[in-house]
């Protein structure tokens, strides 16, 4: 029954080790599983990518030793280091090279021909290195014997070490460490005007009683529903080479930091919009009913009163606009022309130079600013609910004229700058061949005659958007559960708590060139994942994991902490409670961390460009490709499909939390 | 207290055995070896301030939060170690805990809906509960559509559904206002009495528990200062702090100057039997019903008539204030110092005296209820 039976007696009272009931091996086991997720998903891939980064390669000449018979028996044996030094053949800065790097043996015999009966031998010395016979690869340290015809299809692997050589060569490469200034000027410069914009946006729609605040409302969160580069397409016809309204950047180039910095802050507004409209709503309203009676003019009670009030607010939109926009790769790839940036530096040094090392360091590079970013804004996310419990009164706006028609005014303008991006590529799409043909068709729509995957990456991304979506919300909100309802286990929890913190701070792209250094590598048994669409899931969910899951925290948080206690009292498994409680309550929760992730896997393009493969090509990725290849005007096309696609989902939503809610959520209506 | 019914230890059997039970929450120790006996269908409070660890103590008894140390037997089996789901209880929250998107019917079935009774046996059952508490017509309702009081009611029969050994109530009255907390008060002791069930209730309200238990026990920073029946507890305090917690109690610093007298400035007054040492300094401690006013040689209502001279004083009257069935009296003697003293009256006694702010008047402490304590730095 329980250990104490064995206790011998003492003195002292007997010290009592609780029996675990189902439930809670049930519930440790959850917490295993999906914190075992997060290492395989999160924190192992990552560590690759930090030992990629650390990882330099080398040829070894000291390693390889030669014999030749030329008909008269076997030579001495010579190592290659031995042959360069009277050849000099290979120069010393040559010999560093990539994981990549192919030596061919044949460079250290001039006289070699394929067509003599020479035979040659070769082996390594020790087993740090290898070489390859056509693709067969040798790591022993056996002596191998070969023809010449075959000898000549022999190459040389270099063999690694750790250091910070990559980093060395990195800061000594001026084109690769401008970026982090190019970088950090284009998100500080979008980051002020985004949280500008969006204040006098949240302004206008919390303290006036101006008309059309919903229409507003749903115009501003518009640039969720699209991909980061669908902007850039449209400032493309706008400002390009061919722009209907080029001559108003008077010669400027829309091409570079002009167009970066206004894309960044048509797709950072929504989510500025979010976090200052909140901070303005939780702002109480005694101090300005304090601040009227005390006679205070609108404009020292703006700066008294609303200011500091919304300060944690802004500070918060501030990092997390920061981040958004210096981790996005999307945007200026499509119109940052030669205006390097870290996140296309990665693409480039990757895809284009397939120097994964590099990529790496260039990872690492880009996130120091984003984990900065993100440690402020969590800091100051704290401090602000805090300010949310203490305080109560909300504000009440009064109509007043002069204002309200300001306000209005004010968001007409912004409303159009988004609206007018937006039609401005659905109008592209539509056009037959910008500028020369401009009837309408629906040529671009054809997207199977294109680069990028045609319709298939489009059904594909419907699919990995219902995938991420459902699995997403199932392993979020249980992860969410085990961590808040458990209880002890206080430093697995918070280990789980900071992993699923972390993935906020770590740039899609980052984690998808982790993802190739993890699942790639032949020796991981997940490495059959890779280039599937589970891959794909996986990698979004991940993404995309803090948000949902602080979403789940906080609804769960908000459940009476002892139903666990009431159901175990009453010998009910957890599982019950479960589903015929917290889930149910949780609803309006649970669809909204599904629609959330739904639209992000629609839209992302960072997390998933280094994973798809032609059989997962997808339809934001087609965007950028189709841009790439020329094919602007289908480019649009998709995005807009996208753009439409995620409306649909919404509205689903909507109707969902219209209609579901009524049955399951009766209970509210008192 | 009338209807006082006290289990008695020898009459009972011990149902629930609690030994040196030690729980910490890191360096502080929040329960330290309490130990405790529970007799069959009795009614305990915990009864201490807030932070003292009553509701600590409870949920190691429920097994929710398991002890570091210590014992505890239910029904003559160890269940020390049991996690909650295989112990025998049930439990009300101060909060309630009631499933909100469930209706009355089936928060209250929901312990019964999987042990195989079919779907007529729970909603005979339910119904059965619901009358029981007076709601027969609420089943149908969401626990946000009911009064405080109901919800209280409907949290009560869950948690006796499915009629667990033991009931656990944690403060469940005091979210609720005052009159409706009275009312429900009365109605659980019948109910309990009438069901029969151990109940352990933790409650930091003193009238509560005084109505409510068969015995209190008075905690105090993790310790348990006294166990008894309410009038125990209330005429005979064994600490200062229960004395100061549990009712109105006047307090005099003075020196003890035998085994059965206390001299405080000039007067020496006899008290109750104490082995205190001679001249150590001590607390006098009287309840203010207990300072009655003293007349030589009458006999009339309300009014103490002793032959003796002993614990007689005169005190001026500062103030004085009408609480519909009594006066309480502030008094003041210069040998007590600033310290104020406070004497309950009945009316036909301060009538009969003509006690008025301003006159002096004699009065007597009363020998038997004169208790004496070592001064205490541990009181509220
Ligand atoms: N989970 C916990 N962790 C740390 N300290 C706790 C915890 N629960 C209670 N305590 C502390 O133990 C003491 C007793 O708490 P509690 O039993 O809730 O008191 P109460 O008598 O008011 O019910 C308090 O000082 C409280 O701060
Ligand atoms: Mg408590």
């Amino acid at each position: 029954m329980s250990n104490t039976a064995e206790m011998p007696v003492t003195d002292s009272a007997p010290v009592i080790r609780p029996k675990t009931s189902k439930d809670d091996r049930t519930m440790i086991g959850f917490m295993l599983v999906i914190g075992l997720y997060l290492i395989v998903a999160l924190a192992f891939p990552l560590y690759a990518m930090l030992s990629k980064s650390f990882s330099t390669y080398s040829f070894d000449l000291n390693n390889f030793e030669f014999q030749v018979d030329k008909g008269a028996g076997w030579s001495d044996p010579v190592t290659a280091q031995a042959l360069n030094e009277d050849l000099q053949v290979v120069k010393l800065e040559e010999l560093a090279t990539s994981s990549d790097g192919r030596l061919a043996a044949t460079v250290f015999f001039p006289d070699f021909s394929f067509r003599s009966t020479t035979k040659y031998r070769l082996r390594q010395i020790r087993a740090e290195s290898s070489f390859l016979v056509g693709s067969t690869r040798i790591a022993d340290t056996e002596w191998h014997e070969f023809e010449s015809n075959k000898f000549r299809r022999i190459v040389l692997r270099p063999s690694s070490a750790t250091g910070l050589d990559n980093f060395r060569v990195y800061f000594s490469t001026p084109a690769l460490f401008r970026s982090i200034e190019n970088s950090l000027f284009i998100a500080t410069l979008s980051t002020i005007i985004t949280v500008c914009l969006a204040f006098g946006f949240a302004y206008a729609l919390n303290r006036s009683k101006m008309r059309f605040k919903g229409l507003f409302r749903l115009i501003a969160m518009a640039p969720i529903l699209v991909p980061s580069l669908l902007p850039g397409i449209a400032l493309v016809y706008l400002f390009g080479n061919q722009g209907m309204i080029k001559g108003l950047l008077f010669g400027e180039s829309i091409y570079g930091p002009i167009g970066i910095v206004i894309g960044s802050v048509f797709f950072t507004f929504p989510h500025a919009l979010i976090i200052i409209t909140t901070a303005l709503a939780i702002s109480d309203s005694r101090l300005y009913e304090a601040a009227v009676s005390l006679r205070a003019s609108r404009w020292k009670t703006f700066w008294t009163v609303t200011i500091p009030g919304a300060r944690y607010g802004l500070i918060s939109a501030a990092f997390v606009v920061f981040n958004l926009v210096i981790t996005d790769f999307g945007l200026p790839k499509v119109i940052g022309g030669q205006y390097n940036m870290l996140a296309v530096d990665i693409y480039k040094q990757v895809i284009g130079q397939q120097n994964f090392e590099m990529g790496a360091v260039v990872s690492v590079v880009l996130l120091i600013p984003a984990l900065f970013a993100f440690s402020i804004d969590r800091y100051v996310q704290k401090r602000q609910v805090a300010q949310l419990s203490a305080r109560s009164v909300p504000f009440e706006a009064k109509p007043h004229k002069r204002f309200d028609l300001i306000c209005l005014s004010y968001c007409v303008v912004v409303g159009i700058f988004i609206v007018g991006l937006i039609a401005i590529c659905q109008y592209a799409a539509l056009i037959k061949f910008w500028p020369y043909q401009l009837s309408l068709s629906l040529v671009n729509y054809d997207f199977n005659v294109m680069d990028g995957g045609g319709w298939a990456s489009y059904s594909h991304s419907i699919q990995l958007g219902i995938y991420t979506a459902i699995a997403g919300t199932i392993i979020v909100f249980a992860g969410a559960y085990v961590v808040e309802k458990t209880n002890g286990f206080f430093a697995t929890r918070s280990a789980f708590q900071f992993l699923a913190m972390m993935p906020m701070a770590i740039p899609g792209l980052v984690l998808g060139l982790a993802y190739i250094f993890f699942f790639n590598d032949p020796a991981n048994p997940l490495n059959g994942l890779y280039a599937t669409m589970g891959i794909l899931v996986v990698c979004t969910v991940t993404h995309f994991y803090t948000v949902s899951h602080l979403t789940a925290v906080t609804a769960l948080k908000q459940m009476d902490r002892e139903f666990e206690a009431v159901a175990s009292s009453l010998k009910q498994p957890f599982y019950r409670l479960v589903s015929s409680v917290t889930v149910p309550v949780c609803l309006p929760a649970i669809l909204d961390i599904s629609i959330y992730l739904f639209v992000n896997a629609m839209t992302t393009v960072s997390a998933v460009i280094f994973l798809y493969s032609p059989d997962t090509t997808l339809a934001a990725i087609a965007v950028l490709n189709m841009d790439d290849a020329g094919d602007v005007a289908p480019a649009a096309a998709m995005g807009m499909m996208i753009f439409y696609t995620n409306v649909v989902a919404r509205l689903i939503h909507l109707f969902l939390s219209r209609n579901l809610l009524l049955k399951t959520q009766a209970w509210r209506l008192r | 207290m009338s209807e006082q019914q006290a289990v008695s230890a020898e009459s009972a059997k011990s149902y629930l055995q609690i030994d040196r039970l030690t729980k910490k929450f890191g360096d502080f120790t929040a329960l330290d070896e309490v130990s405790l006996e529970v007799y069959e269908g009795e009614f305990i409070c915990f009864l201490g301030p807030s932070g003292c660890g009553k509701t600590t103590f409870l949920r190691a008894i429920a097994g929710l939060d398991i002890q570091n140390s210590g014992t505890v037997s239910q029904a003559g089996k160890d269940i020390s170690a049991l996690p909650p789901s295989e112990r025998d209880f049930g439990i009300v929250f101060q909060s309630y805990a009631l499933f909100p998107n469930l209706t009355c019917e089936r928060n209250i079935g929901f312990g019964l809906e999987n042990q195989k009774a079919n779907k007529a046996d729970i909603a005979k059952r339910v119904a059965e509960l619901l009358e029981m508490v007076g709601l027969p017509d609420q089943g149908k309702k969401y626990p946000a559509q009911l009064s405080g009081g109901q919800q209280q009611r409907i949290a009560l029969v869950r948690a006796l559904a499915t009629s667990p050994g033991l009931l656990l109530l944690d403060e469940p009255l005091s979210a609720l206002d005052a009159k409706v907390r009275t009312y429900l008060r009365h109605e659980m002791k019948l109910l309990q009495r009438r069901l029969g069930v151990t109940t352990v209730m933790v409650t930091h309200d003193q009238e509560e528990a005084l109505t409510m238990a068969d015995r209190i026990v008075v905690m105090n920073q993790g310790v348990i200062e006294q166990i008894g029946t309410p009038i125990e507890i209330y005429r005979e305090p064994s600490t200062l702090f229960v004395a100061d917690f549990v009712g109105a109690m006047n307090q005099i610093e003075g020196k003890a100057s035998s085994n059965n007298s206390v001299k405080v400035g000039d007067t020496t007054f006899t008290s109750r039997e104490h082995n205190l040492q001679t001249d150590s300094p001590v607390i006098v401690a009287i309840r203010p019903e207990d300072i009655v006013p003293h007349r030589e040689g009458t006999s009339s209502q309300g009014v103490f008539e002793t032959g003796d001279t002993e614990n007689i004083f005169d005190a001026a009257v500062e103030d004085m204030e009408f609480l519909g069935s009594f006066w309480r009296v502030s008094l003041n003697n210069s040998d007590f110092g600033d310290a104020v003293l406070i004497a309950d009256m009945s009316i036909n006694a301060v009538r009969h005296m003509t006690v008025e702010i301003g006159k002096t008047i004699s009065v007597e402490f009363q020998s038997d209820q004169l208790r004496v304590f070592p001064p205490n730095t541990n009181t509220v």
